[in-house]
């Protein structure tokens, strides 16, 4: 069937700001669908709120509203835009619970608005896990219905406590309609039950919970889907999970093709996945199932299916070359699957089953390290903030490639320390599933553990085991040899061995091993990734590195640029740098060179074969990037790699590969390293006139003590290497400083402490500027919301700024062009400044492109990563003036007129984490960045776009109820403004005793509330907590009492505070320029009228 | 696992070098690869790779290990197998030994650790071919001469090197409703088992029966199975089905079962370049449209005029399947009357290995044998 002419407008749902379980692999589909729905002609709508995503560029749809994800704002966008269909199964959980709630809120009907893809109906049957379930045991398939776990469904804790009494602890608890997993859990026991069941109930948004069997150790496969209009159905790929069942899929080491089925056994996991899809009667596009299997009995169980596509699509597609969301695009608007070309093989069709000869391994990336309170215990609960793919011949050579892409130094095996420590000892903690139990496990195998031992107490299934036995045995053969001969090293690099784990265990330099390496000429060939294991020719190249016999690099005669990407998403380095990757990519494919993307995370835009000309699916390493350089080289010209685009991952590797001859584009290695290390660039800014905090370095408690003494307190302390303010503490006196230095890991002459005045309530600005050399391009001044003190991922920003006066504006320009040109900047440039009593002093200087390049390119309409990458490539400013990719007047400092004010607001990820006790880590904005994900609010004036911005990542703020306050007393005296408007507003207030006391002063009306500690023995009046959690507070307001913002001591009360609002869900905000901005927002609600206008009108506007 | 060398030669002169997997040895065959992820335990129990050495492109094989109810004959049939990465040691709950030491045990030589995926995009390019593996003459030039000695596959009868000696019937299982003829041509355990669930008493006779042998089964239908060899080759099944056509008994055939229908119906069969073996493959049904997903494993194909009826001495013949990567004819259709008599396919719809999507053809046939038995009541 072709294409559907009874449509010409398709609303595309986006998945909204990244968060744990829901990353940027939407950003991967979305962009697909739009892509494909704009070349068959459709007329394309899309809504998403993340700026930081590709899909938003306004190319890629004909109206892209950068708006909340929530039925009153999509309401408004389809009422403008009359869209006929509504697409909601490529944007996550997101947009299809937003979907589901613009049916139940009648908007679909009175629209006339269809939802293609999947149907409401259909939507429920899969995630209803009662419907799900009986679907499943009357499926009628050869061989008989499938299995499912014993289950009851439960709406309140006696009916939960009920069900594990005939199931049998341990039990498995499942919220219905959460994403990811939130809320769910094992529960070992009645009191971890009521826990955990208790949560699931209150984040389940139909209170429901699924109190099911336990499936735990069981091996964990999943299959990836798709169907057509004429129910032809195939599967795509099949993945078997390396953690058995218990661990969350997103969270666990995955492998594909499934590796322990024999065909039987597979065809019937296929069979019942096919009649599942028919069942459930998911029109057109991806599922994915996911099964058990009882590893003694082969007993199969279905667990659970997702109708729409996943991060495990996104990992499918990446894993075959078969790009799920740009089919399931197709044959929602009609297509069939043979009526689709296969875009690798250009000849044969898209109905088939993908078939491949290599294997696929995926490592999720944590972030335990920035909340180091929460319990790092992996459950059905996802935790994970990234993922890892590598792509190897064997699983041994894709495991190793996996664990150096993770840029963790403690990922890979480290084979030449074994642990000292008993097998006993290393298979108790391997028991408890947790980040980096892979490596207790190889090393218990090095203390002589067996299979058998290792199996019983990890479940990981034997063939897994039997492999990491083999890789055990490899490392004492590389050891041992009398000589490191061409056969052993090859045999170690056929299995993943890097040079630096051959260079530990031979006591050489990973260079010598390299350079023996290279003598021999044992260097790894390139395969392509081509759907069909050979049979027919790839016209796609999609390469990956192993050592094999034969490469298959096309030679080619356009000049190549290597762009190396950003690597796992982590907090601190996520989609805004894969953005402009992607977007130097386009830059340069149109300027005439061949692109050729390198990068490992298998979510992104980027590593989609579409993007660029060329993609190796490789690990950012210098050993990996140096053979990519090699390859390339003998298949043409090249003119050289691009570092800076892909945050610090490729950044870091910049002087190696410089030393290795490899020509670095844009800004130089020693450049970069004249901004980061502090001596010399403070040296520059003296030279140029321009103050910084004082500071100095300390490699001991005695040098910090001394330092402090002499530049005050507070002081911002660190380690000099940081990566999103990664253990940046700000502290107020010697023995919190003393703390801290005992704390952190490693203080030493070489990895000293960075001890910086802190300037206390500082205004924050963030600069994004281009440099050619000659001319600077101040690309956008965003004023942050939040005090300086709070990293800047984390703080919400205005752009334009909203309260910086020309003159200062002016001043951040001048000091921006002199860093420029004493760095020696060629492309980005990102300044962080501090305005703080009229003085504008510099933080820090990144002559890289920032987090912050695509929210300044989509709120000021200018491509900034596009204009770098040419520079890069040596065109002036002055010429992409003239060839029109930079505005011929001015630049992003210029407001004109009828140009939106573009709000960015931090996501954070606080009711991820949880501690050992099962509490919420607490939620205070501190140096230390943890925000996962960000969302822009547009409008023409900042209260309304602040309002937006809150509804947009999770808000909204409300407009009227009872607002809590409890402000430390540094605090009062500002946040009295603020809250007396509160008042003004009509809004009833609560604080606690001293605050109380303070608003009352000041003639404002307030009830006193007893926070916990206060509670006294026969008091029966609720505490603060209590009322939060009963839903009698609408909005929170608590600025922390203390100086420390370490997890793992909250200061009882205000954590209390704080996370109670977290479980129940009511908008909290923690720092008073935060009150201030949201009061504006409060107002602008109140004052109703809340527009929405796609970029292409504001672009319209602002010309 | 074995760290003796091997090495592999390709009639071209092309030269591989591994190490020995499975028995110690020589072989020899014709060269070709199979690009299904599971099921190897099924692959090298199929009589249809007599005389050829099979390389999986599976990146890893013997994960499984080796067990008591996958085979679908009753021993490995392959010349020789070429893998690139063994697993140390089976994982699966029915594994009753490694694919090592079964290979070992029944004398099948293997290598292990070759380019694989080169060597597959040789054969793409350059044709099936000729191919010797020797774990004791590593000598390539000495190997090239053995190989080229050996005999090619066009033009080669071996159904008879596959066959059963002595015909014998296989009960319906539950109730019997027909009684039909199967000519083991190289037939799969698979194939007997799905016909006999649907009723079906199976009397089994050797490739070499003759057309008196099947008339004396007193069939309600005649099944011809897959099997090895040029089906050019094949004159005596042949001769044998052109008796069953022009008897009028319904005829259901698989694979070779395919090639000789079309023989018999009057169309040609020829060599495909490097043949279609795997588990994914798309067939069209023309008749509705659908697409299902097959199981493959054929060296050559029917040449038959897509699109078109034609006439023939037993009714109107067409091509009711192809393959929607290459347009190769992947079924035929013969129908007297607009009603269908006879049908078979290319693909393998027992599959064994392979996914269930054609299950459905074995009911067809039952319902062919009724509606036929119907017309005679």
């Amino acid at each position: 069937m072709p294409r559907r002419q009874d449509i010409e407008s398709i609303l595309v749902i986006g998945s909204g700001p990244i968060v744990i379980g829901q990353a940027c692999e939407f950003d991967y589909s979305g962009t697909q669908a739009c892509r494909v729905l704009r070349e068959e002609g459709f007329r394309v709508v899309l809504v998403n709120s993340n700026p930081a995503t590709i899909m938003t560029d306004p190319d890629f749809a004909d109206a892209t509203y950068v708006e909340p994800i929530t039925t009153e704002f999509l309401e408004r966008v389809i009422a403008k835009e009359r869209p006929d269909a509504v697409l909601a199964t490529l944007g996550g959980q997101t947009a299809l619970n937003a979907a589901i709630k613009l049916d139940e809120a009648g908007i679909l009907e009175k629209y006339g608005v269809e939802l293609i893809g999947a149907s409401v109906e259909a939507i429920q049957r899969g995630e209803n896990r009662e419907e799900f379930k009986d679907i499943c045991l009357a499926l009628d398939v050869p061989g008989g219905p499938p299995e499912v776990a014993k289950s009851f469904i439960c709406h309140s804790m006696e009916e939960v406590l009920t069900a594990a009494d005939t199931l049998g602890f341990p039990v498995v608890v499942r919220p219905s309609f959460t994403m990811g997993g939130v809320g769910s859990g094992f529960a070992h026991d009645a009191d971890e039950l009521r826990q955990i069941a208790g949560a699931g109930l209150s984040a389940s948004p139909v209170t429901e919970v699924l109190i099911e069997e336990s499936i735990l150790g069981w091996k964990e496969f999943e299959l990836e889907l798709m169907r057509d209009t004429a129910d032809n159905v195939v599967v795509v790929c099949s993945i078997e999970n390396f953690d058995p069942m218990g661990v969350h899929t997103g969270d666990s080491i995955t492998v594909a093709p499934a590796m322990t089925l024999t065909d039987r056994e597979y065809q019937r996991m296929r069979d019942v996945g096919i009649a599942i899809i028919r069942a459930v009667g998911v029109d057109t596009g991806g599922c994915n199932i996911q099964f058990a299997i009882e590893p003694d009995t082969g007993r199969m169980i279905v667990i659970e299916m997702n109708p729409r596509v996943s991060r495990s699509s996104a990992l499918a597609s990446k894993a075959t070359g078969f790009p799920i969301a740009k089919i399931a695009a197709k044959v929602a608007v009609g297509y069939t699957l043979d009526e689709i070309t296969n875009d690798i093989t250009q000849v044969t069709p898209a109905a088939f089953e993908p078939v491949i000869d290599y294997v696929i391994v995926k490592v999720p990336r944590f972030a335990f390290e920035k909340f180091p309170a929460a319990d790092s215990t992996l459950t059905t609960h996802m935790k994970s903030v990234g993922e890892v793919m590598a792509i190897g011949r064997n699983f041994t050579e894709a495991l190793g490639k996996a664990l150096r892409s993770m840029e963790d130094a403690s990922a890979p095996f480290d084979y030449a320390a074994p642990a000292e420590r008993s097998v006993t000892d290393l298979l108790t903690d391997a028991a408890r599933p947790h980040d980096g139990r892979i490596r207790l496990v190889m090393q218990a195998l090095q203390q002589g553990a067996t299979t058998k031992q290792v199996y019983e107490a990890t479940k990981i299934d034997p063939w897994f085991i039997h492999q990491l036995e083999l890789l055990r045995d490899l490392a004492v053969e590389v050891a041992d040899a009398p000589e490191l001969t061409a056969e052993v090293l090859r045999k170690a690099k056929k299995h993943g061995y890097s040079d630096s784990q051959i260079a530990q265990l031979r006591n050489h330099s990973t260079d010598v091993i390299r350079g023996v390496r290279w003598a021999l000429g044992i260097r790894p060939v390139f395969k392509s990734v081509d759907t069909c294991a050979a049979e027919f020719e790839a016209r796609t190249p999609y390469m990956y590195s192993s050592y094999d016999e034969e490469t298959e690099v096309p030679s080619r005669e356009k000049p190549a640029v290597l762009i190396l990407g950003s690597g796992p998403n982590r907090i601190g380095q996520g989609i805004e740098f894969d953005y402009s990757c992607v977007h130097a990519t386009m830059a340069l494919r149109e300027a005439g060179y061949e692109a050729v993307m390198v990068n490992c995370n298998p979510e992104t835009v980027s590593t989609d074969y579409d993007t660029s000309d060329r993609l190796y699916f490789e690990p950012l390493t210098a050993e990996d990037v140096l053979e990519i350089y090699h390859a390339e080289l003998k298949a043409g010209p090249v003119v050289g790699v691009i570092c800076q685009l892909g945050g610090q991952t490729p950044l870091k590797l910049a002087q190696t590969l410089k030393d290795a001859g490899v020509p670095i584009l844009g800004t130089s290695p020693e450049a970069i390293n004249l901004a980061e290390e502090r001596g010399a660039f403070g040296r520059l800014l003296s030279r140029a006139g321009l103050p910084a905090p004082k500071h100095g370095m300390a490699s001991s408690f005695a040098e910090a003590k001394a330092i402090a003494a002499e530049i005050g307190y507070p002081v911002l302390v660190r380690p000099s290497y940081v990566l999103g303010g990664r253990g940046m503490e700000i502290v107020y006196d010697d023995a919190a400083l003393e703390r801290y230095i005992s704390n952190a890991t490693e203080v030493t002459e070489d990895s000293p402490v960075l001890v910086d005045r802190f300037l206390d309530d500082a205004v924050e600005i963030d600069v994004d500027a281009l440099y050619d050399g000659e001319e600077l391009f101040l690309g956008g001044v965003m004023e942050h919301i939040e005090e300086a003190g709070v990293h800047s991922g984390d703080s919400a920003c205005s752009l334009p700024p909203i309260t910086l006066g020309d003159a200062v504006v002016e001043h951040i320009r001048e000091a921006t062009h002199l860093i420029a040109d004493g760095v020696g900047v060629r492309g980005l440039l990102n300044i962080q400044f501090a305005l703080h009593a009229d003085t504008v002093y510099v933080l820090e200087a990144n002559p890289r492109a920032s987090r912050t390049v695509p929210f300044v390119s989509k709120a000021k309409g200018i491509q900034l990563a596009k204009a770098a990458a040419r520079i890069m490539l040596g065109e002036s400013i002055q010429d992409l003036r003239d060839s029109g990719l930079l505005p011929a007047e001015g630049d992003g400092s210029t407001t004109r007129p009828g140009a939106p004010v573009a709000v960015k607001e931090a996501v954070m990820p606080f009711n991820r984490f949880r501690t050992s006790t099962g509490a919420f880590v607490d939620t205070v904005l501190g140096p230390e960045m943890r925000s996962t994900g960000e969302v822009m609010g547009l409008a023409d004036n900042f209260g309304t776009a602040y309002a937006k911005a809150w509804a947009a990542s999770g808000g909204p703020l409300p407009t009227s109820g009872t607002v809590f306050v409890s402000v430390a007393n540094r605090h009062k005296r500002h946040a009295l403004w603020p809250i007396k408007r509160l008042a003004d507003l009509g809004f009833k207030l609560m604080a606690t005793s001293g605050t109380a006391s303070v608003l009352r002063r000041n003639g404002v009306e307030v009830t006193e509330v007893h926070k916990l500690s206060e509670r006294e023995d026969g008091d029966t009046a609720p505490t603060i907590v209590e009322l939060i959690s009963s839903g009698d507070i609408d909005l929170v307001f608590n600025t922390p009492q203390g100086s420390n913002v370490d997890g793992a001591s909250p200061r009882e009360d205000g954590y209390l505070i704080r996370t109670a609002a977290v479980l129940a869900d009511v908008p909290c905000v923690t720092t008073v320029p935060g009150l201030a901005a949201a009061v504006q927002g409060i107002e602008a609600l109140r004052r109703g009228g809340l527009e929405v206008q796609s970029l292409q009108e504001w672009a319209a506007a602002a010309r | 696992m074995s760290s003796q060398p091997a090495i592999l030669v390709l009639e071209d002169g092309r030269v591989f070098r591994g190490r020995s997997f499975g028995a110690a040895g020589e072989a020899f065959g014709e060269l070709v690869f199979s690009t299904g992820m599971s099921g190897y335990q099924e692959l090298l129990t199929d009589p249809s790779y007599h005389k050829q050495v099979a390389l999986t492109t599976a990146p890893h094989v013997g994960n499984t290990g080796w067990n008591d109810e996958d085979d679908e004959s009753s021993r490995i049939w392959v010349a020789g197998f070429v893998v690139r990465d063994p697993a140390p040691r089976p994982s699966n709950w029915r594994s009753k030994g490694s694919l090592d030491a079964e290979l070992a045990r029944q004398g099948v030589v293997g290598i292990a650790d070759v380019d694989t995926r080169a060597l597959t995009r040789h054969i793409r390019e350059a044709g099936a071919m000729r191919v010797g593996i020797s774990t004791t003459d590593l000598d390539e030039k000495s190997l090239l001469a053995k190989v080229l000695q050996q005999p090619s596959m066009e033009g080669a009868d071996l159904t008879g090197e596959v066959t059963i000696d002595e015909a014998y019937v296989i009960p319906a299982r539950g109730e019997k409703k027909y009684t039909v003829a199967v000519l083991d041509l190289g037939i799969k355990s698979m194939s007997l088992s799905r016909l006999s669930e649907l009723g079906i008493e199976q009397h089994v006779l050797p490739a070499t029966a003759s057309w008196a042998d099947v008339e004396a089964t007193n069939p309600d239908g005649v099944f011809f199975s897959n099997g090895p060899g040029d089906p050019a080759a094949a004159t005596g099944p042949i001769a044998v089905l052109k008796n069953v056509l022009e008897n009028r008994i319904p005829y259901f055939g698989i694979c070779l079962g395919n090639q000789l229908f079309g023989h018999a119906l009057g169309f040609g069969t020829y060599k495909l370049k490097f043949g279609h073996r795997g588990l994914n493959v798309p067939v069209k049904d023309l008749a509705t449209g659908k697409v299902e997903i097959t199981a493959q494993n054929h060296g050559f194909a029917v040449d038959a005029p897509i699109g078109e009826h034609v006439e023939t001495p037993y009714g109107t013949a067409e091509v009711s399947h192809v393959c929607l990567n290459d347009d190769v004819v992947e079924g035929l259709e013969l129908r007297r009357d607009g009603r269908r008599v006879g049908f078979s396919v290319q693909y393998h719809p027992e599959a064994a290995a392979g996914p269930h999507d054609s299950t459905h053809l074995f009911d067809r046939f039952v319902e062919m044998l009724a509606a036929n038995a119907g017309k005679e009541a």
